[in-house]
């Protein structure tokens, strides 16, 4: 019961956030959106029992990825104007149709399909998936060691390639 | 326990915002934002999926796309500033170098 009560309060807030994020005008209000979502996505998480994920959900992306957000909007300004027309001929009448036909596929696949969300699902309340530290690394150092090595590598090349870009000058004359 | 059919109907929705939020919107940064409503609802699926089938490995797969997701972002938001440095826009609609 507290349960589902979580979910439809969190469930909306994650919602109206996404919306926000797509049409307010100035991009901080976006990014406030984005912060909205990205919280009660790590309630949801908590309340699906992946507790060190809803942690870094928090840490990473709450904390740092959406400061960087706001740092670069503040660095390249937020007074512009987004333009109304369309560069692209017929693009918001294309995405309104497309939208449309997913929607009704989605719904009619709700209504009157006739099939089990997750197949092999158990109805018991699991134990295994209690997110804990030592729960996550075990798999993460055992089976996924080498994913995670690449992830090293890949953090790396990244912050290294942020700087590259940050430091290229375009030469003179 | 809430089933897991409804946090995936939740996750759905999300992603189908982002979507059309990076279809609609022509600043970089916002659109960058949409992607990562995209990666958070499919996130919130990983977990849900995990916890239904009581396997651990869903919440490993989350950990791996918050790695990414964060990479992504500090390599595409320098993209921006660069381009911003070079052409004062982050209107992706002013950018046509690579047009033919």
């Amino acid at each position: 019961m507290a349960e589902a009560l979580l979910f439809v309060t969190m469930g909306l807030v994650a919602l109206a956030g996404a919306v926000t994020v797509v049409i307010a005008r100035n991009p901080v209000h976006s990014a406030m959106g984005l912060l909205g979502t990205l919280l009660s996505m790590a309630v949801l998480y908590v309340s699906q029992l992946a507790h060190l994920v809803a942690a870094v959900q928090v840490i990473v992306y709450a904390g740092a990825v959406l400061t960087l957000f706001l740092f670069v909007i503040m660095l390249i300004g937020v007074d512009e104007e987004e333009r109304r027309e369309d560069a692209l001929p017929h693009q918001r009448r294309i995405v309104a149709v497309l939208s449309g036909v997913i929607i009704l596929f989605a719904g009619g696949l709700i209504l009157f399909g006739n099939f089990e969300w997750v197949p092999a699902a158990t109805s018991t309340i699991p134990s295994a998936t209690n997110g804990t530290v030592s729960a996550i690394a075990e798999p993460l150092f055992t089976d996924w060691v080498l994913a995670f090595e690449a992830t090293a590598l890949l953090l790396t090349i990244g912050a290294a390639g942020a700087i590259a870009l940050a430091h290229y000058r375009r030469r003179e004359g | 326990m809430v089933d897991a059919g409804w946090y995936m109907a939740l996750a759905a929705a999300i992603f189908f915002i982002g979507v059309v939020g990076l279809l609609l919107r022509r600043n970089a940064l916002v659109m960058f934002m949409c992607i990562e409503l995209m990666l958070n609802a499919v996130n919130l699926t990983m977990i849900s999926a995990g916890r239904a089938l009581n396997d651990i490995n869903g919440q490993v797969a989350v950990f791996f796309i918050l790695v990414v997701a964060a990479a992504e972002v500090v390599v595409g938001l320098a993209i921006i500033v660069s381009i911003f440095r070079l052409r004062s826009t982050a209107s992706v609609d002013d950018l046509s170098e690579l047009r033919g």
